[in-house]
């Protein structure tokens, strides 16, 4: 009884993280792109469009929801459900932080471990292509299609040096579990370089990340391989045809996709929530001292204000900053917030990757992506797993 | 529990199976395919085989029946048309001789094979990636390697029938 109980409280408190990071994933992707370009991004909704995400989400659920006449009724329908539902469902699979006792009661930061939890991730992202792809054929218009039928050789293509890459940190880290992947990169060589998959020995993972990073922009169709949703040829790409809350499922899933990647990249070859360097050299310090700083700056610019109600807004952020900084050195939370404090940051920061990244570099051609795929990035990987296999199996 | 779910499983399964060869459109029997290949999976997690259940859902829902689709939806096959001179006879007929047929079938094989022990669910925990390839690299090192090659082949095969021909 207990376990059904712990069980449904966690995956409240994940449901709840995950949908809000979700929304807020958006206005900080808004931003980020818009400081990218030297504009300011949403302003308007809350200080600096922090309630932006709120009304984007009124926004959806109140607009008219189209129904073309043309379109194949059920599979029209079902494919935003399949979107969403695969892509939420990816998330039960990743753990956030180590084995933790809340009120007496152990329980690991994640909602189940699998034996196979790697091979579900990749078995729910290769189920994802469908909801694309009839998408696509379901709204019965020839942008839809060509956005549909891209994305499926697209993503078949790409799974390839994905699952590539993915293989050979698993060399090294001798499990399929996700749980036990961070555990075997736990440590740290000469008692300072973390042994991350990227810096593990015999053969360093970094080729490995980035191909499973460059394939990972490819699986989520951001640019620059946004190729489905090519806005200059195909329109809107396989959703065109949507509108309201079934155009709002494929954009979550979008999102959530790019979550559960960028935690995959961190759990497999970032060693999730170990710290950059050990707790001996103050790491548990890093996140308090950050946020301090943050608070500082908001404070110095709550008395030099730029505009009128930055008077009393920057202030208000900096006591929300400083009372988490004080969270984060306060021992009963400690070993809750610190590793999650990694794994976050980790999270964020291939997020950001991802994020500057399109807003840097154009769209390809589609030859060229294919042959992107199949010239460089899959000899690469397979050489990659290679050069592992033989170096693990000698030392 | 375990028997809950086996019987909503492969009800679907079945359900599914039916639908397959039912259904007009080709991307709607593709579907039903997949309906298959996942419920299969499920009863494959339900009998112990976590790491099969997984390469299931890869190997066939994700990857073959998505390339089906792909080619279904490339060359944009339209519904099958009602092909003239079904005898609606022929439908009456049918149905019960093919459920006598299948009645008989399934006596006569249950006839004659050996009683088999019955299947427990739980009972089998060497389904774990760690033992599979165990079994697959030392017992049955051979026939992997053969069938691997032959997959090869096939591989090879299909390469120079689909060539164009260069002059």
């Amino acid at each position: 009884m207990n376990f059904y109980i712990v069980s449904l409280i966690k995956a409240a408190v994940v449901a709840g993280a995950l949908l809000t990071t979700l929304a807020y994933l958006q206005w900080i992707e808004r931003k980020v792109l818009a400081h990218v370009q030297l504009r300011l991004g949403p302003y308007r909704v809350g200080p600096h469009g922090l309630l932006q995400p709120l009304a984007d989400v009124i926004k959806l659920l109140t607009k008219e929801d189209l129904y073309p006449p043309y379109v194949s009724g059920f599979l029209y329908f079902f494919a935003p459900f399949l979107a969403i539902a695969l892509s939420l469902s990816a998330i039960a699979v990743i753990p956030f932080g180590p084995e933790i006792t809340v009120f007496g009661i152990r329980t690991h930061m994640q909602l189940t471990d699998l034996d196979v939890g790697l091979l579900y991730i990749l078995a729910i992202s290769s189920l994802g292509v469908y909801a694309v792809a009839l998408a696509g054929w379901a709204s019965n218009n020839k942008y839809s299609l060509l956005g549909g039928l891209r994305a499926s050789a697209q993503m078949i293509s790409y799974e390839l040096p994905m699952a590539l890459a993915l293989a050979a940190p698993l060399l090294l880290l001798n499990t399929l579990s996700l749980r036990g992947m961070v555990d075997g990169q736990a440590g740290y060589y000469l008692g300072i370089l973390p042994r991350w998959s990227i810096f593990q020995g015999p053969w360093p993972q970094i080729f490995g990340f980035v191909l499973f990073l460059i394939a990972g922009f490819a699986e989520t169709n951001r640019l620059p391989f946004d190729l489905p949703e090519a806005e200059s040829e195909l329109v809107a790409g396989f959703h065109t045809e949507y509108s309201s809350m079934k155009f709002a499922a494929f954009f979550m899933a979008e999102y959530c996709n790019m979550i559960t990647l960028t935690s995959v990249a961190a759990l497999l070859f970032l060693g999730g929530w170990h710290p950059l360097f050990p707790a001996a050299y103050g790491s548990d310090y890093v996140a308090p001292l950050l946020f301090a700083g943050g608070a500082v700056m908001c404070f110095y610019h709550g008395l030099n204000p730029a505009r009128r109600r930055d008077r009393y807004t920057l202030p208000v952020f900096g006591v929300v900053f400083l009372a988490v900084a004080a969270a984060l050195l306060f021992p009963p939370l400690k070993p809750v917030l610190i590793p999650l404090f990694w794994f976050a940051a980790k999270v964020l920061g291939l997020l950001f990757v991802f994020i500057w990244v399109r807003g840097t570099l154009p769209r390809f051609r589609y030859d060229q992506l294919m042959r992107f795929a199949w010239g460089v990035l899959f000899p690469v990987a397979m050489l990659n797993l290679l050069v592992t296999g033989v170096l693990v199996a000698l030392f | 529990m375990d028997v809950i779910l086996f019987l909503l499983f492969a009800a679907i399964a079945v359900a599914c199976g039916v639908n397959l060869v039912v259904q007009k459109h080709p991307i709607a029997s593709a579907l039903s395919l997949v309906g298959v290949m996942g419920s299969l999976a499920v009863l494959y997690l339900l009998l112990g085989a976590e790491f099969i259940a997984a390469a299931q859902v890869i190997v066939y829902a994700g990857a073959i029946m998505v390339l089906f689709l792909f080619v279904i939806m490339l060359l944009n096959a339209g519904g099958e048309p009602k092909t003239p001179g079904k005898s609606r006879m022929a439908g009456l007929l049918g149905i019960p001789l093919m459920a006598v047929l299948l009645g008989l079938l399934s006596y006569l094989v249950q006839r004659a094979l050996p009683k088999p022990a019955g299947v427990t669910f739980g009972a089998f925990t060497g389904g774990k990636p760690y033992d599979v390839g165990k079994a697959i690299f030392t017992e049955y090192m051979l026939p992997f390697e053969i069938t691997s090659v032959l997959i090869l082949i096939a591989i090879l095969g299909a390469i120079v029938l689909a060539r164009k021909e260069i002059d």
